[in-house]
């Protein structure tokens, strides 16, 4: 009965969410709950999830999904996150070795659409019946076709020590780049930490860029505007903080690692990180618990301020046998439906993506706490090209902040970069 | 398949030559046969993607423009394909002047990387490879415990090596700084500087490469006849000269032949350097070999690029060899 409890509360749930879609949702209930049983194959996933602290949380989805769907059976396979993208793209060119279902991070899903190896999903159940959230599902969508359904979205915020904060008589989370210098002279003072760790990623450089109202590239004129005067002048603010030691200079080397140990131990106030750590830094007894966790929206920029949308998405590989795409679609509708996502937001700490998770939620600080920072959270350019973007902005970041390169100069190469390598189609300003 | 089909019907040989073709297959059938397998195989694990590389080296060949169309499926059954707009083409040498001029990538820091990499790693390996080599030919006590501790490294799998020694040198955490600020000295920031990076890189291959000098140059040390010595040390040479005028020239023809393989391994030795500084600072300590792949493997798969990068490494070591050998055959070496 035990095992059994979980299982028909989901089913109790599906029932009730098809019924509350409205439409045709009776009839496709009452057709859909005899199918279940019927829909017979064999799905290989390739998850790319965090083995130890993830994994665990999706297979225990998946066994409920096979209460649901006791023929489909599920190949779940972790493949490291790193390696993934380029295991993918050879077994799918080769034709042989693709998963059926794919957990893609974001910027990979245009560059697969791009290439053909995706199937579009139009027009199917899990488009049709899940609502998703505009800017998550944004990424899934090339050529007016939307080519998977989103996971996990996420974005990035200021996470602070509230007992280093407190060490330091600050109140509350700064608002602005201005109060993270101010509140990072006082932790020094105050409480002999760092103040912020700024990690030398380029990712980790867009709120900087976002918040001056900057931009990477513009897709309606093609233009390349990683080098425009507000991406200059939030880059300026970046180097500020470190060159005035706000932040200590970051290692040009896994800086990420050095980033996350620092702030883990206690030894730097605040660090712009996102939802993925949450749980990571919550179990480590050196930090103090989630209790100890500080989460706020990036610091503003004089335009307002602004983070990048990431997340992960589930893909369909297009090599799949066409008689399992039933089967297919019903594994992402569960997995994304909201009962499910709000499973792995209560389990992981992970910001859900269909807006139904959202009511299933209120009280789960670890995810509601993300909720500001996700409403200043702006879609990246989803261009096939958009996973190269990262290459020249990380050496851009590097030599900025590690290297105290000039930071006028160092962005004029960025975008020469890109006009070479990344978007050679696309004009200088 | 038979002779005559062998000789194919797009030749139009003399009937002098046709029948001198006849007698050599008739009479040596056998020798061909022997080395048809090796030939076959050869040629399709070596020659075919050679040439198909150089090739591939003259198109501007990516990832997104390999198809000849663009095909879309959508799930239920409908499939639309449209012609590849953007259809790879031949470019001519646009990739090699892209390259050499530094319009795309950084060909020119690459390759001073390359060759400061090659020399410091090859010359390091050979000098302690010899001296430690000197060391264990003499007899003393535990000498073959000394001799398998010291292959140690060479066991252990480079990659496995490689984040032990990236770990060694972090500056935040690892144990070498730890080690700098015990003896009162400041902390370095190893990978924030490109010769420091470069040196943590050349350390760990030094210590990687090491065992294989030294075991290669105690064999080459074993095969110097005894009674050479015995000679030099009768006409009152002193140890210095005894290692000039014996050791050496005895040591030359495994010497060359370990310096030069050292030099193509070491030139293209790819995962120290990924692994360890990642080409940090900012790319500034990437070599050639990890310079092509982070063309051909990040982000949208530039093969055209990868396959020029490869041919110019080609091109590079082929020309090194060459003139390695013909400084060797100047000095009397054959080989």
């Amino acid at each position: 009965m035990r095992r059994t409890l979980p299982g028909l509360t989901g089913l109790a749930a599906v029932a009730l969410v098809l019924s509350a879609c409205g439409g045709g949702g009776t009839t496709a209930a009452s057709s859909d709950t005899p199918d279940h049983a019927s829909l017979k194959a064999t799905l290989t996933w390739w998850d790319t999830s965090d083995p130890t602290n993830e994994g665990p949380a999706f297979k225990e989805l998946i066994k409920r999904f096979n209460a649901e769907y006791p023929n489909v059976k599920i190949n779940y396979q972790s493949v490291p996150f790193g390696e993934a993208q380029n295991k993918f793209k050879t077994a799918a060119e080769a034709g042989e070795g693709a998963p059926d279902i794919l957990r893609a991070e974001v910027a990979w899903v245009p560059e697969f659409a791009a290439a053909g190896h995706l199937y579009a999903l139009d027009g199917s159940d899990v488009l049709t019946k899940n609502h998703y959230l505009d800017t998550a599902l944004s990424s899934d969508v090339y050529n007016g076709k939307t080519y998977g359904v989103p996971q996990v979205t996420d974005t990035l915020g200021l996470m602070y020590n509230k007992k280093l904060f407190k060490e330091a008589g600050i109140t509350e989370a700064p608002a602005t780049w201005a109060d993270v210098k101010a509140d990072a002279k006082l932790l020094k003072q105050k409480a002999h930490v760092d103040g912020i760790y700024l990690n030398s990623g380029g990712y980790f450089m867009l709120p900087f860029m976002y918040g001056e109202g900057g931009d990477l590239v513009d897709t309606d004129t093609k233009t390349i505007e990683v080098a425009s005067k507000a991406n200059k002048d939030g880059i300026r603010i970046a180097q500020d903080l470190v060159k005035s030691g706000a932040a200590p200079k970051p290692d040009a080397n896994d800086s990420y690692g050095t980033m996350m140990t620092l702030f883990k131990e206690g030894k730097v106030g605040m660090v712009i990180n996102g939802p993925w750590e949450v749980a990571n830094i919550s179990k480590d007894p050196k930090f103090g618990g989630f209790d100890n966790l500080g989460i706020a929206p990036v610091p503003a920029g004089s335009q307002g301020a602004g983070a990048p949308v990431g997340g992960h998405n589930y893909v369909v590989y297009s090599g799949m046998d066409e008689k399992k795409a039933d089967a297919a679609t019903a594994f992402l509708e569960f997995m994304t439906s909201p009962e499910s996502e709000a499973f792995i937001a209560d389990k992981l700490g992970l910001l859900p993506t269909n807006e139904a998770a959202y009511d299933l939620i209120k009280d789960n600080e670890r995810v509601t706490a993300w909720k500001s920072a996700l409403d200043v959270a702006k879609a990246r350019p989803w261009i096939p090209e958009g996973g190269l973007f990262f290459g020249p902005l990380d050496e851009m970041a590097t030599k900025v902040l590690v290297q105290g390169a000039d930071v006028d100069k160092t962005l004029d190469q960025t975008a020469a970069k890109y006009k070479a390598d990344v978007v050679p189609e696309y004009d200088l300003p | 398949m038979s002779a005559s089909s062998a000789a194919g019907p797009g030749v139009t040989p003399g009937p002098v030559r046709r029948g001198r073709l006849r007698r050599t297959l008739d009479r040596h059938w056998y020798a061909w046969a022997m080395v048809a397998p090796t030939i076959f195989v050869l040629g399709a694990l070596v020659l075919y993607p050679l040439v198909r590389g150089v090739l591939q080296s003259f198109t501007n060949l990516t990832e997104t423009n390999q198809r000849a169309e663009v095909c879309s499926k959508t799930l239920g059954g409908a499939q639309s394909c449209t012609p590849n707009p953007d259809r790879w083409h031949w470019v001519g040498l646009h990739n090699y002047t892209d390259l050499l001029t530094g319009e795309r990538g950084h060909f020119w820091l690459l390759l001073g990387n390359t060759v400061v990499w090659t020399v410091a790693c090859v010359l390091l390996h050979y000098l302690i490879g010899l001296g430690l080599a000197v060391v264990l030919n003499r007899n003393f006590r535990g000498r073959s415990l000394y001799r398998v501790l010291l292959i140690v490294p060479w066991a252990v799998p480079a990659f496995v090596s490689a984040f032990a020694w990236k770990f060694l040198f972090n500056p935040k955490f690892g144990l070498i700084n730890s080690i700098l600020v015990n003896l009162g000295l400041d902390p370095v920031e190893w990978f924030n500087h490109r010769w420091t990076a470069m040196f943590a890189a050349v350390a760990t291959n030094v210590w990687l490469g090491v065992p294989f000098m030294m075991v290669a140059i105690l064999g080459g040390l074993q095969s110097i006849p005894s009674e050479l010595y015995e000679a030099a040390e009768m006409d009152g040479t002193s140890p210095w000269q005894r290692f000039r005028h014996v050791t050496l020239p005895g040591l030359r023809p495994v010497s060359s032949t370990v310096i030069l393989l050292g030099t193509i391994w070491t030139f293209n030795m790819f995962p120290i350097i990924y692994f360890v500084t990642g080409g940090q600072p900012a790319g500034e300590t990437e070599i050639l070999v990890t310079g092509s792949y982070r063309a051909a493997f990040e982000g949208l798969r530039n093969y055209s690029l990868a396959a020029t990068y490869g041919v110019l490494i080609l091109a590079l070591l082929v020309v090194y060899a060459a003139a390695y050998r013909r400084a060797l055959k100047s000095k009397g070496e054959v080989w």
